[in-house]
Order: C-alpha cells, then sequence, then structure tokens
C-alpha cells in the first residue's frame, strides 16, 4: 500500500518551476529595454539641452544632464526666438495655432458627425456613391489640391487667413472623421433608431436626443484625433496663411532653420518642445483613446 | 395622417441637408480640384494659371530636371527602405509585446509617443542629435575613437537615411499599434492549437498567424504607403532638401515650383505625377478588396 | 366588418430579391395575431413594413380603415416592441416612456397621468428613475412594452420581444403579455420563431414561407389541420410522421399496412384516391392502454429511446420509414422491446405528394 501512495507522489507535481531570468525573459525584456531607449533618447536629449546654457553645450555632449539648470532658452524661446528680422518668439504662432485649432476640431466634427449620422441611418440615393469619392480622396496627395483651393479661397476672399486655414482643415478632416462617425453609429443597434422613430422623433430629434448622448467616447476619439492633426499641420499652415497668421509648427521651422548667425541650440531645442507639448500631453492623458483613434481610422469602412 | 406620396426629391430632406457639406467637398474639391491641377498640367502656366495649351511640355521638362530625378530616386529609396523596416521593426515589436509581458503599457507608450509629435519636432530633434559637432559622431569621438564618423545629414551619398532614421522613429509606433490590435484579433485558440499540435512559435507566426492578419496588413500597407508618398514636412524640418539637392523629394518639388518658383505647370505636372504613383496602389488595392463582393 | 390591419397585394423587392410577394392580411380588431416561421420568411420584415420603417414596393396598408402606405410610422397609430429592447441607454426608464409622448406634444399632466397608469399594469414603479443598464433583461422588456403602452395605440406589434431572454423568464413574460392583451383588448401583431410562443399566444396564427403566408388559420386548425406539409411539418415538435403510399377502397395502404381512414375527413368533402402522404404526429400514435381505441394496430421494435420525463418518446422503423412515437413518461422502455402500436386515422393528415396541398 505504502508503496503505491509514495510512488503517486513523484515525479513533477503542481505548478511548473520558472525561472524570472530564463534566457527567454533575458532576451526578451533585454530587446524591449534597449528599443525603449532608442524611443525615449530623443524626448531626453530635447529637454536635457533646453535646459543647459550655450557655453555647457560647446563643452560636454547631447546626452550628458546640465550641469546647472536654466530656463532662459525656454524664456526666450516663447517670447523673443528671431525669424529672420522679426524677434517675436513662438508666443504668436502659439496663438495662432490655438485660433486655428480650436473652431478647426469644433466644425469639422460638427460636420462629420451629422454626416456620418446620415449615411449610418438615413441612407438615401447617391449616399453612398458621394462617400465613396470623399474616402478616395483621403489617399489623393494633397498636392494636387493645393492650388485650386488658393484659387477658391481667394475668390471668397480668405486666402492668407485663419478663416480660410479653418475651412481647409474641416474640408481634409471630413474624410476620416466622416468613416469614423459612419462606422460607429453603423455599430449602434438598429432597432433603437427604430424604436426613435415609431416614436416620432426626426433627422435632428434622433441626432441630438438620441444617438449624441450614446456617443461621448468617438466624440472623444475624433477630439484626440483632430487636435494632435491640425497642431502638427504644416503644409496647410505655409500654404494657406500668411506670416502674420502662421501656425506653430511653421513659426517653429522658420526660428530653428533660417536663423542667422549664432545658433542657439538650447533654444531651438525650447521652441521644438513647446511646439510639441500640446499633442504629447494630449497623448499621454488619452493613452487608449489616443490607440482608438489610430486603430479605427486604420479600419476600412 | 399623410395621403399624398412625399416627393421622392424631398424624402430624407435633412439627411440630404446634412450631407451638403460632404457632396461639395467630394464632387468640388476632391474631383473637381483633382481635375483642374491635371488639366492645367498640360498648359503653359507660370506665376498665374493660363490655358495655353502646350501638350506634355510640362512632363517633358520635368523629366528632364535633375532635381526631379533626384527627388523621385530618393523617395524610392526612403520608401522601398522605410516600408520594408517599419513593418519589420512593427511587427517584431508587435509580437514581443503581445507575449503577455509586464509594463506592457509603458511599453506601448513610450514607442507610440513619437507618432503623436509632428514631423517638424521630429525632423528637428533628429537634426540635432545627428549633428556631427554635438550629436552622435561628436561624443564617439570625444569616446577616444577620433576617426569614427557618423554624419548622415551632412553627407549627400547618406544624407536620405539621417531622414530614414527620424521617420523610422517616428512612424514605427503606428504599424506597432495596427500589428498588435491585428495579432490580438486573432483567435487564442488558433494558439492553443498550434501548442497542443507542437508547431514552434515562429512557424506559428509565419504559416499561421500573418497569412490570418492579411487585413491588417493591407490597411497598414496603403496607410505607409500614402504617408510616404506625401512626406514633406520632415525634409523641410531636417535638411531643408540639403545638403544641395540630397534629400529633395517630389512634395517639396511641387510646393517650391508653385509658391517659390512660379513655375505652377511645373508644379501642376509634378504633382499629377504623384496622383499617378498613389492611384497605382491604391487601384489595385481597392479592387481587391471592394471589387469581389458588392456591398449593399 | 371592419379590420384593425388590412394588408392588400404587397409587394417588397430588395434588389432583384422578392422578399414579399402579392401578400394580403387582414387583422380584426383586439386579435393576437402571430407571423410564425423560420428566419429569412419575411415575417420580421412584414412586420417593419406595417410600422412603416421600410418602404414597400407595391401594394397598399390599411390601419384603422386609413391608408397609411405613405405615412411616417409615428403616424400610425402603432407602436412597436423590439428584439433587443431598443431602450436608449442614456435615459431613465422614465425618459423612454415618456420619450415618444413630448415628441407628440402631449401636456405635462396627461404624460405622467399615462407613465402612471403603464407603471402599474406592468409593475415597474420603482424602476422609472433606473437607466436601462441597471436592469435584468425581464424588466428590460417590461419598460420596452410600456413604452408601447403609454402611447396608447390600437396596434401593437412585437419582433420577437422573448428571444434575448432565457427559458424560464421567456414563459413568465408569454403569460403576462397574454394577460395584458386580454387586459387592453388591442390589436396585437406579434412575430416569433418560436411555434410553442405563437400556439399559446395566438388567436390566429399566420406560417409563412419564402414571403408568402402558408397558412393563416388558429392554433387548433394548424396543429390539426395543416393545409400543406409544410405547415404540417413545421408545426410540432417532435415533428410529424410521414409515410409515402396510397389511397385505396377507404384505406391507406403502406407497404403490408393498410390503414382504415374511416373517420377522416377529406378536405374536399369526398373521398380520393391514388398516391398520398399520411402524416401522423407522435402523440397521435397509441400504445398501451389507449390501442383499444385505435383502428388499426400494428407491433415495431424499439431503437431508441429518449425519456424527457413528462413523456417518453420512442424510435422505430414503419414499413421502411424511420418514425417517432410519443409514450407516457411513466412507461419503462428500452432498445429491442417489440411494442404494439395504433393508429387514430381521424387525427392523421393526408397531402398530395405533388402539390403537397391537404387532400
Amino acid at each position: 500500500m505504502s508503496d503505491i501512495s509514495t510512488s503517486a507522489m513523484e515525479g513533477p507535481r503542481g505548478p511548473r518551476i520558472r525561472r524570472t531570468f530564463s534566457r527567454h525573459n533575458i532576451v526578451l525584456y533585454g530587446t524591449l529595454f534597449i528599443v525603449a531607449v532608442y524611443y525615449v533618447i530623443p524626448l531626453y536629449v530635447m529637454i536635457v539641452t533646453s535646459l543647459k546654457g550655450m557655453p555647457e553645450i560647446r563643452l560636454g555632449n547631447i546626452f550628458s544632464p546640465p550641469l546647472e539648470i536654466t530656463f532662459e532658452p525656454w524664456v526666450k524661446a516663447w517670447g523673443e526666438a528671431c525669424t529672420g528680422l522679426k524677434c517675436e518668439g513662438l508666443s504668436i504662432g502659439f496663438w495662432n495655432s490655438v485660433r486655428i485649432t480650436v473652431p478647426s476640431v469644433i466644425i469639422s466634427i460638427m460636420i462629420a458627425s451629422v454626416n456620418g449620422y446620415a449615411l449610418a441611418n438615413w441612407r438615401f440615393k447617391g449616399a453612398n456613391v458621394f462617400f465613396t469619392i470623399l474616402i478616395f480622396g483621403a489617399f489623393i496627395p494633397y498636392q494636387v489640391m493645393l492650388y485650386p483651393i488658393v484659387i477658391m479661397l481667394r475668390e471668397i476672399g480668405l486666402y492668407g487667413s485663419l478663416t480660410g486655414l479653418v475651412i481647409v482643415h474641416s474640408i481634409f478632416g471630413m474624410p476620416i472623421l466622416t468613416l469614423l462617425f459612419r462606422n460607429y453609429f453603423t455599430s449602434l443597434p438598429e432597432e433603437l433608431f427604430k424604436a426613435a422613430r415609431v416614436d416620432g422623433a426626426g433627422f435632428w430629434g434622433i441626432y441630438f436626443r438620441v444617438m449624441l448622448p450614446m456617443s461621448v467616447p468617438i466624440f472623444t476619439v475624433a477630439v484626440i484625433l483632430q487636435i494632435t492633426g491640425i497642431w502638427n499641420d504644416f503644409l496647410f499652415g505655409l500654404v494657406y496663411t500668411g506670416p502674420e497668421s502662421y501656425p506653430m509648427t511653421v513659426a517653429l521651422n522658420n526660428i530653428v532653420n533660417s536663423t542667422q548667425g549664432v545658433v542657439e541650440y538650447n533654444v531651438n531645442m525650447a521652441a521644438t518642445i513647446i511646439t510639441g507639448l500640446v499633442p504629447l500631453s494630449i497623448y499621454f492623458v488619452s493613452g487608449k483613446l489616443f490607440v482608438r483613434g489610430i486603430a479605427a481610422g486604420a479600419v476600412k469602412g | 395622417m399623410s395621403s399624398k406620396r412625399p416627393n421622392q426629391l424631398f424624402r430624407n430632406m435633412p439627411a440630404k441637408v446634412a450631407a451638403i457639406p460632404m457632396v461639395v467637398t467630394a464632387l468640388f474639391i476632391f474631383v473637381g480640384g483633382t481635375a483642374w491641377t491635371v488639366v492645367y498640367s498640360f498648359t503653359k502656366s507660370g506665376l498665374l494659371p493660363r490655358l495655353k495649351w502646350v501638350g506634355l511640355d510640362q512632363y517633358e521638362r520635368l523629366w528632364g530636371t535633375n532635381r526631379w530625378l533626384v527627388s523621385i530616386e530618393n523617395l524610392a529609396i526612403y520608401g522601398i527602405c522605410m516600408l520594408v523596416l517599419v513593418f519589420v521593426i512593427g511587427f517584431i515589436l508587435a509580437a514581443l509585446i503581445d507575449q503577455k509581458i509586464r509594463f506592457e503599457n509603458t511599453i506601448r507608450t513610450v514607442i507610440l509617443y513619437p507618432y503623436a509629435l509632428s514631423f517638424v519636432v521630429t525632423g528637428l530633434v533628429w537634426q540635432w542629435i545627428l549633428n556631427p559637432e554635438f550629436g552622435v559622431q561628436g561624443i564617439v569621438r570625444d569616446l577616444g575613437w577620433q576617426s569614427f564618423t557618423f554624419n548622415p545629414l551632412y553627407s549627400p551619398q547618406i544624407a536620405i537615411f539621417g531622414v530614414l532614421i527620424a521617420g523610422l522613429w517616428q512612424g514605427s509606433g503606428l504599424v506597432m499599434v495596427l500589428m498588435l490590435a491585428g495579432l490580438r484579433g486573432i483567435d487564442q485558440e488558433v494558439w492553443k492549437a498550434a501548442r497542443v499540435d507542437g508547431i514552434p512559435t515562429w512557424k506559428t507566426y509565419i504559416f499561421i498567424v500573418i497569412p490570418m492578419m492579411r487585413p491588417v496588413f493591407i490597411t497598414t500597407l496603403v496607410l505607409v504607403v500614402t504617408g510616404i508618398v506625401k512626406i514633406y514636412d520632415l525634409i523641410v524640418a531636417q535638411t531643408g532638401g540639403g545638403p544641395g539637392i540630397a534629400t529633395e523629394v517630389p512634395a517639396k518639388y511641387v510646393y517650391d515650383m508653385m509658391f517659390q518658383a512660379a513655375n505652377l505647370g511645373q508644379g501642376f505636372a509634378a504633382s499629377t505625377m504623384m496622383l499617378v504613383t498613389v492611384a497605382l496602389i491604391i487601384i489595385p488595392w481597392a479592387m481587391l478588396e471592394f471589387g469581389g463582393k458588392r456591398r449593399v | 366588418m371592419t379590420f384593425s390591419v388590412e394588408i392588400k397585394n404587397l409587394d417588397l423587392h430588395f434588389g432583384n430579391v422578392a422578399v414579399l410577394q402579392q401578400l394580403n392580411l387582414d387583422i380584426h380588431e383586439g386579435e393576437f395575431l402571430v407571423l410564425l416561421g423560420s428566419s429569412g420568411c419575411g415575417k420580421s420584415t412584414l412586420l417593419n413594413c406595417i410600422a412603416g420603417l421600410l418602404e414597400v414596393t407595391d401594394g397598399q396598408i390599411f390601419i384603422g380603415g386609413e391608408n397609411v402606405t405613405w405615412a411616417e410610422p409615428s403616424e400610425r397609430g402603432i407602436d412597436m416592441v423590439f428584439q433587443s429592447y431598443a431602450l436608449y441607454p442614456q435615459m431613465t426608464v422614465e425618459g423612454n416612456l415618456t420619450f415618444g409622448l413630448k415628441n407628440a406634444g402631449l401636456p405635462k399632466i396627461e404624460i405622467a397621468e399615462r407613465v402612471k397608469r403603464a407603471a402599474g399594469i406592468l409593475q415597474i414603479e420603482p424602476l422609472l428613475k433606473r437607466k436601462p443598464a441597471a436592469l435584468s433583461g425581464g424588466q428590460r422588456q417590461r419598460v420596452a412594452i410600456g413604452r408601447a403602452l403609454v402611447r396608447d395605440v390600437d396596434v401593437f406589434l412585437f419582433d420577437e420581444p422573448l428571444s434575448n431572454l432565457d427559458a424560464k423568464l421567456r414563459a413568465d413574460l408569454r403569460v403576462e403579455i397574454k394577460k395584458l392583451h386580454g387586459q387592453l383588448n388591442n390589436t396585437m401583431i406579434y412575430v416569433t420563431h418560436d411555434q410553442i410562443e405563437a400556439m399559446t399566444l395566438a388567436d390566429r396564427i399566420a406560417i409563412m414561407k419564402g414571403g408568402k403566408i402558408m397558412q393563416l388559420a388558429s392554433p387548433h386548425e394548424i396543429y390539426n389541420r395543416p393545409r400543406n406539409l409544410y405547415v404540417a411539418d413545421f408545426i410540432g415538435s417532435p415533428s410529424m410522421n410521414f409515410l409515402n403510399g396510397e389511397i385505396s377502397g377507404g384505406n391507406f395502404m403502406v407497404g403490408k399496412l393498410t390503414i382504415p381512414l374511416d373517420g377522416y375527413e377529406f378536405a374536399k368533402g369526398s373521398r380520393q384516391e391514388g398516391k398520398a402522404i399520411i402524416g401522423l404526429r407522435p402523440e397521435h400514435i397509441v400504445t398501451g392502454d389507449n390501442l383499444a381505441s385505435a383502428a388499426m394496430r400494428t407491433k415495431v421494435t424499439v431503437e431508441l429511446v429518449e425519456p424527457m420525463g413528462s413523456d417518453t418518446l420512442i424510435y422505430a422503423t414503419l414499413a421502411g420509414t424511420f418514425i417517432h412515437v410519443r409514450m407516457d413518461g411513466q412507461v419503462q422502455a428500452a432498445s429491442g422491446d417489440e411494442i404494439e402500436i395504433g393508429f387514430l386515422p381521424d387525427r392523421a393528415s393526408l397531402f398530395d405528394p405533388v402539390s403537397e396541398e391537404r387532400l
């Protein structure tokens, strides 16, 4: 009897033994660590450089932490850095970007959400033709449409103004946002829409009373997508606004790439960080929703 | 109760009104604007667009211009390298992160954050890191290796690879995220079945998982390629097309011709060529994706 | 005679596919009509047409004597209860109940009164301030019914309202819907694929297939006198046994068996001859004590036994056809046993093998 019971307890028993420092784990985490370093380094370099004084930059290397932390480059980048002849810093560009981004985000999302809702729930003849054109339009290189839009804006007297740029952003945001909203509204149960119609609600009634309250997540995704997209835009800002109304990205490029005389690397890096700050903070705060926005944009309709 | 048949034109009226911006954009901007540019690429437009036909002159001049040829060559090199590397890096990273690792969120956040930054910011940071005096080359030399040379942004032959490093840094996170979503979308039972059958992990990836991820690969491919063709801001910020014309690209050629050189005709012809390039990629894809099945 | 809902020559096409074909249906005031059929038969489509949620290709729909073919859903004097409940998730139960009334511009006092009454009938007063997410499946469906109730309409449309619920709850709510109908006595049109729901609830059942109504009759009639082979096969679980044979001299001949047809009512009144299919429900093949009433008996070998508790199904081969017989649940039987079975010809159904119509 005892023979049998002991032999039954021999051999592997209970959970398998795993070592924390197995070769598999070392390779896996080692690789990921190196990768993470590669991705973090530029951000680190930006911050470190922007906090050093010029003499220290000339002596040390770009990776070494600042011996003496100074915020002067930040102040200079914000208010005094020169673009060619003018020395007004980034602040004007920043406020231009704000004045471009806020209305662009609101208008483009308003248009696209109603549009997506109409496409998802109120299908009418020909709607899909225009929608297909719109989606294909997203793939057309902007360069092809640059000049015709210049002419149109000039005709209505908005070329070179912030309003003109807002219109351009609303136009080019439309394909992706419409797709986003259409897919979302299609995914909502159709019976809900039917119930609302039986309840006597019309196009706008259903949109505002039934659909909107259910769409907070997708609106958040759209807002994130649009703020980062519009804030980071360079080409449209360059083409459709004048020097007084350049957005921040264009101002930044002008400060860094057109300086005459001594190059102030610390000021340049401070300016670069300041420009990246808005999308970066949105990214770090929104986290998963940002990812969802990208994924949603990539999913075909 | 309504006893009259509603007029077909006014049925769904609010929906049609709501669709006006879409219709206007689709017809006037996307179709109209594109057609306009293509038409004017056959004219002798200079400072202002003029309908004076010159046939294919603009295209002949375009393909006879060294700067355009360099631009195309750069785009080809950058595009192919970017495409291959971004997929390899993106997929491997996604596969590593998919191993139920610790700190998954941290790693993902770190890899993706460059994608939130603009190309201008990206270009300027890497311009600084690749600065020959203070950047990577300078540091290695300071460490005692005096002959070390890593100066892509000032060496015409390899300058485009300097841009490539920055492009990869900015864009690989996107591919990683999409690939990871694709991997997560695969039925876990496939993995269990492969494990029970004793198939090694790498074989499972190559022969089972990747073929199953075909749709993700295709959409990612389309996104990455259209992104590559549009590349402009990164070049302007990081190299300004230099040294010389070593890092010129088509999008920059178009902008410079249209808005700096007062040579609209060249700009239109060059942008039409960009359109053709994209069409060559998009149309087969669209036929593959939507051609077979008609959606109601 | 006025009808509550009349459907005249209704056609509906999706592209080239005809979903409803020349469909006619008259529904009496206060009637509980069930549209029954397997998926894809057009029953839900028909309901959506009545509700005005689908545009018809041809034909007319009358509700309460008025032609509503082109009217908006909310103008038709109907309300609809959906399978997924379709409650507005961000509104409270009360908000859900009042949304339609507010859209119709009813005075506040009236709205409050109607909500109170509906909540009383459905016993959902304690739930009024809750959001749908905080309700159980059964409660949600009750609210969905309440939404129809408050609108005080003449016609209720139900689109598989119980299909998302578990078996026990389904049985409970079924009884409640029946009670509600008895209480309100308005017209109800109810779509389902569940024949038990259809049999228990309906005044009349319309069995649909391929966009057409195969039979429209009371549950009793449909069960006992199916008009064609499809209906006979569709209704009843386990389904009817069919034997291919011949009618000759007042008897049904299949293999070596001769079943006398005394007492069978032919559809055309007079007796018919020739090839036919006989349909026998498992419970109309009798065993044991009931054998005495059978017009004809034979012996079969039990091949398979399925005890179901209340009754026991046995499977056997009769004249080359695999048949099932329902026996009392208390009878002990085992494979290989030989048992005696008998037939009740007045309960049988005869069909023409070509036209599949009832003889």
